[in-house]
């Protein structure tokens, strides 16, 4: 694959001394993945992170459905930015791709209209007597597994490979569009071939799958879902896709976006209800990570601790393809030992 | 160092019609070339629209009617630099050699676009995405070069128009001007060598300006068949048996279209070349795009603000063949007037 311009669209990730911002999705839906990055960054990398318990949503979505005007979203992430300055950091990084795109959007507006900036800056002096400076780097964390990919592989116990046949697992690496897409240099790999999730799947023995669907929405699209008369566009959305990618026969879908992680994931249970279709040959459907599930799968973590009893299509069948050992007693039991009740199972997609 | 009585800085059409002209005027001239043969992009081309000459007759008879006792041609040569020395032009080239002339005339012309940078496209990277230009070569063998072998379906084959031209995202936003009849005449030649094919044409609007080229686009429908939709392209993909898929809307029936084809060819525009972007920018001559600006377009248009430069070709717009030819000859009769003066 000739990347030759593509490769231009190269980012500045900081280095060292994160600040993080939690996502308000990710943390409901995919609870283990923001922790692991955590731990990833300290503990495997030996880096400094900062995860603030003062911290608070960004209005993304609020903003994107059009019920919270700019100015008020520009104050909420001063303040964000604010915790940040008062705890000497500099560089901001959101878990969510909606808080990542906004960041990029409220900094290039302040770049273009200084009086923007200025007016934040009385607004979240008013509401709440702090200041802030603007963070000098803003990565997302998949910029920063993508930066230290190579380090990460040493680490890892197991690789992206099919310990039956040797061959590498077939991947769908997918982008949310608040990533790239609005402002393709604030990606690594630009807006069309995006290079982050391939890179880090590539680096750690998968093989990407190219199909016809790849960069179709996925099916989220704020609106699409938010407006209940219009979940059959999100639905036909995911369809598509899913549709497209099925006879490449991948083995599971990356994505950095958590609207994406998740209406990929809980729409494949939708689909296989309404029309009793699964889009793998067994009918489990196609399972749907996030890239630091992946990263602590291969890490040697817990699947149970990462957060894979939550997801919709169940992780087993990958695990064991990979040949990852996990203890299936272990998988609904509570942080003290008690065994969970077990969720109710679909009717159509197998668990 | 030696002195002509003009500097020519490019040696595709533009230049050497004007070296020609002058050295049949008896003018001493020079030829710089960077590349290792002379011709500029009529080597690129096998045949001309709209009437399917080939190109290298056209070079032929240039190369044929220079005075070559009054013409001195060196290729491999670009201009590192060039400034004004006793009211005459002193020309440096890559090799270190000097040169002084009366006048110095800039037709260093242009480069297609590059391709890769229309991602969605996805040009260096679906063997079936090509160029016009690579099209070009594979009709002067006579053949079309399919990536996927097949023997039992019709092939399809599209052109997307527009590539890299009026286009805000790529920062073009002229229209190149040759692409939508360059396309018709590609078609045709496509429909010749690969009759039982199916033709399709993606384009904004098709800007038929030229004499016969209204002619050959009625006729490339009503004897070959080609289909023209109007719509712009918006991502290419590949399909599972490595044909590509390509998403556009067709805004005659207001609806989406999506089609498999065989191969798909992207109608590349125009850029200023790389000399032409030196040149412009050492001159202090440059457009926002890098090409040179005349002194004025309407009565001056071979002149610019510099005394003693004189510009013709592709390096100050789009043009075609015949358009670049006479605007070299009317650069001649300038330069001439020029150094008649002195």
């Amino acid at each position: 694959m000739n990347r030759h311009h593509w490769i231009e669209y190269q980012k500045a990730v900081a280095p060292d001394h994160y600040f993080f911002g939690r996502s308000c999705i990710r943390q409901t839906f995919f609870t283990g993945s923001e922790t692991a990055f955590i731990d990833i960054v300290e503990k495997e990398l030996g880096l400094d992170i900062c995860d603030d318990a003062r911290q608070h949503t960004c209005t993304g979505i609020g903003y994107h459905s059009d019920i919270i005007p700019f100015l008020t979203t520009s104050t909420v992430i001063a303040r964000l930015f604010a915790l940040m300055t008062e705890k000497g950091y500099k560089n901001y990084v959101p878990s969510c791709i909606t808080t990542f795109g906004l960041m990029s959007e409220i900094l290039e507006t302040w770049e273009h209209f200084p009086e923007t900036l200025a007016q934040t800056r009385e607004a979240l002096y008013k509401a709440t007597k702090r200041e802030f400076e603007v963070p000098e780097n803003i990565s997302h964390p998949c910029d920063i597994i993508y930066k230290y990919r190579n380090e990460l592989k040493q680490k890892m116990k197991y690789q992206l490979v099919d310990k039956n046949t040797g061959e590498p697992l077939k991947v769908v690496d997918h982008i949310g569009c608040h990533y790239a897409k609005i402002f393709p240099t604030k990606g690594i790999g630009g807006a069309e071939f995006p290079e982050v999730l391939s890179g880090m799947v590539e680096s750690w023995g998968g093989s990407i799958v190219d199909y016809a669907e790849r960069r179709q929405c996925c099916g989220f699209g704020f609106r699409n879902y938010l407006v209940q008369a219009d979940r059959g566009y999100s639905v036909s959305n995911t369809y598509k896709k899913l549709e497209s990618m099925a006879p490449y026969e991948p083995d599971l879908i990356v994505c950095n976006c958590p609207g994406c992680t998740m209406f990929i994931d809980k729409w494949q249970y939708t689909i296989a209800e309404m029309e009793g279709k699964t889009f793998d040959k067994y009918g489990y459907g196609i399972p749907v990570l996030t890239y630091e599930e992946l990263a602590g799968l291969l890490l040697g973590y817990d699947p149970w601790k990462l957060g894979f009893q939550i997801h919709q299509v169940q992780i087993e069948p990958l695990l064991d393809k990979i040949g990852i050992k996990y203890n299936p007693e272990e998988k609904f039991a509570s942080a003290s030992g008690k065994q969970l009740i077990p969720p109710e199972k679909p009717v159509n997609l197998k668990v | 160092m030696e002195k002509f009585d003009i500097i020519i800085i490019g040696g595709g059409p533009a230049g050497l019609n004007a070296a020609m002209r002058l050295s049949n005027m008896n003018y001493k001239t020079l030829v710089l070339e960077k590349e290792k043969v002379i011709g500029g992009k009529l080597n690129q081309w096998d045949k001309l629209f709209p009437d399917f000459t080939p190109a290298i007759d056209v070079l032929k008879y240039l190369t044929e009617n220079i005075k070559q006792e009054n013409t001195q041609i060196s290729t491999s040569t670009s201009v590192t630099k060039i400034d004004k020395s006793d009211n005459l032009w002193k020309v440096t080239d890559s090799n270190n050699n000097e040169y002084l002339a009366d006048a110095v005339l800039i037709t260093t012309g242009f480069d297609v676009f590059d391709a890769r940078r229309k991602e969605e496209y996805g040009y260096g990277i679906y063997p079936c995405v090509i160029t016009s230009v690579d099209l070009e070569k594979m009709l002067e063998t006579g053949t079309i070069n399919f990536p996927i072998e097949t023997s039992d379906r019709r092939r399809r084959i599209a052109f997307i128009q527009c590539v890299g031209s009026r286009d805000e995202k790529s920062g073009n936003h002229f229209c190149s001007r040759n692409c939508c009849i360059c396309a018709v005449k590609q078609a045709i030649e496509v429909k010749e060598v690969v009759p039982d094919s199916d033709v399709y044409c993606f384009y904004m609007d098709l800007r038929m300006f030229g004499q016969h080229y209204e002619e050959l686009y009625r006729r490339s429908q009503q004897e070959f068949n080609v289909n023209f939709v109007r719509g712009r392209v918006s991502e290419i993909a590949p399909t599972f048996d490595n044909r590509v898929v390509l998403k556009a809307e067709d805004t005659l029936l207001s609806r989406p279209v999506k089609m498999t084809f065989d191969l798909v060819v992207l109608m590349v525009g125009m850029n200023p070349s790389e000399g032409t972007k030196t040149l412009s920018s050492l001159l202090d001559i440059n457009d926002e795009y890098g090409y040179v600006v005349s002194q004025d377009e309407h009565v001056a248009d071979n002149l610019t603000n510099k005394a003693g430069v004189f510009v013709a070709g592709t390096c100050k717009r789009q043009l075609t063949v015949p358009e670049t030819m006479k605007d070299a000859d009317s650069a001649a009769i300038e330069i001439a007037n020029f150094l008649n003066r002195r």
